[in-house]
């Protein structure tokens, strides 16, 4: 049994005493920032990445995996206290979980969402160690052709399966693409769009350009509508155990939850956030049993369903991270960007080169998994507390963190400028409503996609036919262009903009 | 002519406009053949891409249908102005100005600056508030980032520490 053999490794990686503190660090750090309203995973990982720069490049890589499960978690608790999702993959957990919130039963609301969570991320563990390792073997059969092909297939996936507008998402990609492009070319060692300025020489810092986007911009937003009176249940949370009921309402939706999840996280830019819609949408469906709340106004699956399917997603989406190389989502395009600094290219060579790191932070996703709910349950009084604060004390800090965060990157204030020019566009992009995730994919993607093009073309002696005379590029190309056929036919559009409204 | 969509029309006009700079920057560099890839050709193909997505983004924004114009709305310019300037004087503060003869003043006093500055964005100032929340928030700074992270600042004004 490889599956075992390789697994054992992993945990006797992650059951030192030191990678569990950080696991344990990575979870507590991870819901503390995230349970904050308005700071999505994305923000929160880019705002702790610094507290992993000094730590070697295994415990580092499993405290970011903590602070991403973290981070998750604690959007859902903010979202049904508060009835404002923190991220975007727990908008449908708002629907029920609020409701239940009001009716007294914060409590068990909370404890279904961590139970379910804590079972899809048992499941979602297995299905990585299971699928990583012959990935990775189709991995090593592809070409640089392939390698494009699959990079824009994986674009595409992206924008197509997240909300908002197509076009803009699309342009949002190449407009990361082309800021993925400032720097020293490795090929003629010619500094491209560095306009003399030394550090730009060395690319702009994805820190940068997350924290002010995703740090800047969102808190320029948050402050430009009036505060307006939140209503948080922080006295009401009593009892926290979900009755016999509730357990054999809440088992077949975390299970129905648990395979959607598993399946969608693999796509590229399935994740959370789709899994989470497809998931509550099938328990809407289902037929309510005989003394059921209906759905929206407080039924536990509805709570159970998505928080399962979600927390599936976010593991199985490392997949296509850790056998290929490529981000599925923008989440991944920071752990990408982590790695790298921390020496590591992620792609299939990690798996051998590097196996105690691979299999390592696989475990340690079960046990981040674990410490997610012996955290949670007990501490969600103090998550509370946290919740009470008021934006006033809140958005001062962020911006310090933010402005510490990407100076420590490199020791320059040149960084804190540039965190500045893109909290600016942050604001520009919220204006026009141009959703910037896509852009941080395109960022990370844009230098691997330029070498394997060059590559391809290279040996193909400039001939672009390549793309499509080599069968398996042809293919992935193929679905691409499929999958943008079918979201342009106007009766899927309306549909797509339907799913996305859901309330 | 109609413009039904006020936000896609000023992003069409964005993006073509970055798209077209971009492009002609890759110009100014090699671009080279397919088969032989200067640095200038991957950056031009993307300027182009980014320049017709424009287009087609600004063209779109006549014929979609909206009720009221998808308006972009007024600019929050108090927060952004006070966002942005708390952090501008926080790296200007922590790293020093030599253009100007300002030295580096260091990590506490860049957080009491960066603190008082970025309140002013909220519509709820009070002074003794503030200052509690800046002393939270360097001595939690220090003992965080300088003390348990070992990361490297200057903490106080280097004419006082020389």
């Amino acid at each position: 049994m490889e599956l075992i053999e390789h697994l054992s490794l992993g945990f006797q990686v992650a059951f030192t005493a030191q990678n569990l503190l950080y696991a344990f660090l990575g979870c507590l750090l991870g819901t503390l920032i995230g349970v904050l309203p308005g700071l999505g995973p994305v923000a929160t990982i880019a705002m702790l990445l610094p507290t992993t720069y000094a730590l070697p490049p295994t415990a580092a890589l499993i405290m970011l995996a903590g602070i991403y499960y973290g981070a998750q978690y604690g959007g859902s608790t903010t979202a049904i206290l508060v009835n404002l999702p923190g991220e975007s993959s727990s908008v449908v957990t708002v629907i029920d979980g609020y409701q239940m919130a009001r009716k007294g039963r914060a409590g068990p609301a909370l404890a279904s969402a961590a139970l379910g969570s804590f079972f899809a991320g048992c499941v979602g563990t297995l299905v990585i160690a299971a699928f990583a390792p012959p990935l990775t073997e189709v991995a090593f059969k592809f070409g640089p052709a392939e390698y494009f092909s699959l990079m824009v297939l994986g674009l595409i996936g992206a924008v197509v399966m997240a909300s908002g507008s197509l076009l803009k998402a699309i342009t949002m990609i190449l407009v990361g693409l082309a800021f993925g492009l400032v720097g020293t070319d490795v090929n003629s060692g010619v500094a491209r769009y560095s306009f003399d300025i030394p550090e730009l020489t060395d690319g702009i810092s994805f820190v940068a350009i997350a924290m002010g986007i995703f740090g800047y911009g969102e808190i320029i937003a948050n402050l430009s509508v009036p505060t307006h009176q939140r209503e948080v249940f922080t006295d009401k949370v009593t009892g926290l155990m979900p009755t016999k009921e509730d357990f054999k309402r809440m088992f077949p939706a975390v299970l129905r939850g648990t395979a959607i999840g598993s399946a969608l996280g693999i796509l590229p830019g399935g994740g959370a956030l789709l899994s989470a819609f497809a998931a509550y949408t099938i328990e809407k469906k289902s037929r309510l049993k005989p003394g059921e709340i209906p759905f929206g106004q407080g039924n536990i699956r509805g709570v159970a369903g998505p928080e399962s399917a979600n927390n599936a997603g976010s593991q199985t989406s490392f997949i296509p991270l850790l056998t290929l190389g490529i981000p599925p989502n923008a989440v991944m395009a920071l752990m990408v960007g982590a790695m790298t600094i921390h020496n590591i290219q992620p792609g299939p060579q990690v798996m051998t080169s590097n196996p105690e790191l691979f299999w390592g932070l696989i475990a340690s996703m079960w046990i981040g998994n674990l410490m997610l709910v012996v955290l949670n349950l007990p501490m969600i009084g103090l998550w509370i507390k946290l919740l009470s604060i008021p934006y006033k004390w809140l958005f001062p800090a962020i911006v310090l963190f933010c402005a510490i965060g990407v100076y420590s990157e490199n020791n320059n204030t040149f960084e804190i400028w540039m965190v500045a020019i893109f909290g600016v566009l942050g604001y520009v992009f919220h204006k026009l409503a141009c959703e910037p995730a896509p852009l941080l994919l395109g960022l990370i993607l844009g230098p691997m996609m330029e070498e394997n093009l060059r590559r391809a073309l290279l040996l193909s002696r400039g001939e672009w036919s390549v793309l499509v005379t080599r069968p398996l590029s042809a293919s992935l190309l193929a679905v691409a262009a499929v999958l943008v056929i079918i979201v342009m036919l106007p009766a899927v559009s309306k549909k797509r903009e339907e799913a996305f409204v859901e309330d | 002519m109609k413009i039904n969509s006020q936000r896609d029309f000023t992003a069409g006009l964005l993006f073509s406009a970055f798209g077209v700079a971009f492009a002609w920057g890759a110009t100014t560099y090699n671009v080279g053949s397919g088969a032989r890839m200067g640095p200038g050709y991957f950056p031009l193909i993307v300027g182009i891409l980014i320049a017709v997505m424009g287009v087609l983004i600004t063209a779109r924004s006549f014929i979609t249908h909206s009720e009221d114009g998808d308006p972009i709305g007024a600019i929050a310019w108090r927060p952004l102005g006070f966002i942005i300037g708390a952090n501008l004087v926080f790296g200007v503060l922590l790293g020093g100005l030599p253009g100007i003869g300002l030295p580096p003043m260091g990590l506490v006093v860049a957080i009491y600056a960066l603190t008082l500055i970025a309140s002013l964005a909220g519509d709820q100032f009070q002074l003794k508030g503030v200052l509690v929340l800046a002393t939270v928030l360097s001595v939690g700074s220090y003992l965080a980032f300088v003390v348990a992270l070992n990361l490297q600042f200057p903490v106080w004004p280097t004419f006082i520490t020389g």
